[in-house]
C-alpha cells in the first residue's frame, strides 16, 4: 500500500510529466489558451494514459523484456525482443486510442462530444508513449502500480494544463512586451512554475546522505530566493491587471 | 546554390528563421528542452532527428499516393518507429553512454511533433525529392534551437563545451574563476531550458515585428 501511495504522489509533483519531463508540451501549449478546452484534453489524456500503461506493462513483462517469452518453453528462455518495444508500444497506443473512440461514441455521446477531437490526437501526444517508456525504464514491478502510475503522471499532466490555462486566461489583462506575447511568456511562465515544483523534489527522498543534503540544501537557498522574486512578481503582476481594470 | 531552384532553396532556408519549427511553428518542443543540458546530447539529438525526418519524409512522400487516408497515422507511425529503432540500436552500439543519457528520449522521437507535422503537411502533398528538402530543411531549424539552447546552458551551467573545461578550472581557480567566476547551476536545472527558449522567441521576435502575436 505504501509503494502505491508513493507512487501516486511522486508521479504528480517530483516527476511530473509537464514540469520535470517535457512531455506533451506541444499539446500543452497549443490547447492552453481556455480553460474549458484544457480540462477535457487533461481528461482524456488520464484516461488514455490509464489503458495504455498496464497494456504496454503486459506486452513488456510477457513479450518483449529479455528472458519474457520464457512461459511458451525453455527453447525460447533467452530471447530478448526489447528492440521492438518502440514500434509495439506506439502500435499498441495507436490502435487503443482507435478503440477508446469508438467504444465512447457508442455509450456515451456526451462525453465523445465533450473530448471531441482531442481523443485522436492523443496517440501522438509523447506524453502518452512517454508514460509507456517511462514505465518500461524505470522498471515498474507489477500491473497494479502500471495502473497506478498511468492514472497518477495522467493527473499530474491534467494539473500542469490546468494551471497554466488559468494563468493565460489571466495574463490577458497584463501589459506583456510585444515581443514576449503568446508563446515567449508562456514559456517563461511554464520555466517558473517548473522552478516551484522543483522544490516538491525533497519530499520523498528525506536526504539520506550527507552529500545529497548539502546539495538540496544550496538547491533549496537558490529556489527560494528565485521563488520570493516570482511572489513579488505575482504581486506586481496582480497590482497592473487591478490597476487596468479599474482604469475600464 | 546552383544545385536547387530558388524555390527548392527557400524550403532549407525559410525553417531555419521565419518559420522555424521550434519558435514559430510550435512543433518538437518536448525533446528539444529535455536534453539540452550539454551540447553532445544536443548535437545527437539534431542529427537523429535529421535522420529520421529526412528519410521518413521521403518513404512517405513515395507511398502518398497508396496510403488510404483513414489508416494514414498508423502508418506514419509505423514509419517513423521503424527508423527511430535503427537511431536507437546505432547509439546502443556505437555510443552506449550517450544512449544512456537519452534514455527514452530517443524513443520519443516518434511522437515528436515535428515528424507528424511534416508528414501531414508537406509529405502528403509532394514529391520525393522536394520533401526530402523539406525535411532536412525543418530537421536543420529544430538542431539550430537545440544547439543554442545547448551551448548557453552548457557554457553558463557548467563551464565547458563539449565536455571540455573553456572558462577554466572551477577548483584550481584558473582562468576566470580567479576573478570570483562561479556556475551558474539553476542553467542545468530542467525548467532553465524553458527560459532560454522563451528568451529566443524574445529575440527573434524584437527582431522581425512580423511574426509578434496579437495574444
Amino acid at each position: 500500500m505504501l509503494e502505491h501511495i508513493e507512487l501516486f504522489f511522486k508521479s504528480i509533483f517530483i516527476d511530473n510529466m509537464v514540469f520535470a519531463v517535457f512531455l506533451g508540451m506541444c499539446s500543452y501549449l497549443a490547447v492552453s489558451k481556455k480553460v474549458a478546452t484544457a480540462v477535457g484534453l487533461g481528461a482524456a489524456v488520464i484516461f488514455v494514459l490509464a489503458v495504455t500503461v498496464p497494456m504496454n506493462w503486459l506486452l513488456d513483462q510477457y513479450l518483449l523484456r529479455d528472458g519474457a517469452l520464457a512461459w511458451l518453453g525453455p527453447e525460447y528462455a533467452d530471447y530478448n525482443l526489447s528492440f521492438l518495444s518502440f514500434i509495439l508500444f506506439i502500435a499498441t497506443i495507436a490502435t487503443m486510442v482507435q478503440l477508446v473512440e469508438i467504444v465512447v461514441e457508442k455509450f456515451s455521446p456526451s462525453l465523445y462530444n465533450s473530448l471531441g477531437i482531442f481523443l485522436p490526437l492523443i496517440a501522438v501526444n509523447c506524453a502518452i508513449l512517454g508514460g509507456s517508456l517511462f514505465m518500461q525504464s524505470r522498471e515498474i514491478a507489477t500491473l497494479g502500480l502500471a495502473f497506478n502510475y498511468g492514472v497518477s503522471s495522467g493527473i499530474g499532466w491534467f494539473l500542469a494544463i490546468l494551471a497554466i490555462a488559468a494563468i493565460r486566461e489571466k495574463i490577458r489583462y497584463s501589459n506583456v512586451p510585444a515581443p514576449l506575447r503568446g508563446l515567449g511568456i508562456t514559456f517563461i511562465i511554464t520555466g517558473l512554475m517548473g522552478i516551484g515544483f522543483q522544490s516538491f523534489g525533497g519530499m520523498l527522498t528525506g536526504g539520506s546522505d550527507e552529500e545529497a543534503a548539502v546539495e538540496e540544501k544550496t538547491t533549496a537557498a537558490k529556489i527560494e530566493k528565485v521563488e520570493k522574486k516570482e511572489n513579488k512578481e505575482e504581486i506586481d503582476e496582480k497590482e497592473v491587471s487591478y490597476n487596468d481594470a479599474i482604469n475600464k | 546554390m546552383a544545385l536547387l531552384s530558388k524555390k527548392d532553396a527557400n524550403l532549407i532556408k525559410d525553417p531555419l528563421a521565419d518559420n522555424n519549427p521550434i519558435t514559430i511553428q510550435v512543433l518538437g518542443i518536448c525533446s528539444a528542452l529535455a536534453i539540452t543540458a550539454e551540447l553532445k546530447a544536443s548535437v545527437v539529438m539534431a542529427v537523429s532527428v535529421l535522420f529520421v525526418l529526412g528519410m521518413g519524409n521521403v518513404a512517405i512522400s513515395l507511398l502518398r499516393n497508396i496510403i488510404p487516408s483513414k489508416i494514414r497515422i498508423i502508418v506514419q507511425l509505423i514509419v517513423v518507429a521503424t527508423l527511430v529503432i535503427i537511431v536507437d540500436q546505432v547509439l546502443k552500439a556505437f555510443a552506449y553512454e550517450l544512449s544512456k543519457t537519452l534514455s527514452v528520449f530517443v524513443g520519443l522521437i516518434i511522437t515528436n511533433c515535428i515528424i507528424m507535422g511534416r508528414f501531414e503537411a508537406f509529405a502528403l502533398g509532394n514529391g520525393p525529392w522536394r520533401s526530402f528538402l523539406d525535411g532536412i530543411g525543418n530537421a536543420l531549424g529544430y538542431g539550430i534551437i537545440l544547439v543554442i539552447v545547448g551551448f548557453f546552458r552548457e557554457l553558463l551551467g557548467s563551464g565547458t563545451l563539449f565536455g571540455f573545461p573553456v572558462l577554466g578550472n572551477p577548483i584550481d581557480k584558473t582562468g576566470l574563476y580567479a576573478f570570483g567566476y562561479e556556475n551558474n547551476g539553476f542553467m542545468i536545472i530542467p525548467p532553465a531550458a524553458l527560459i532560454v527558449v522563451g528568451i529566443i522567441i524574445w529575440v527573434q521576435r524584437s527582431r522581425n515585428k512580423a511574426l509578434i502575436e496579437d495574444n
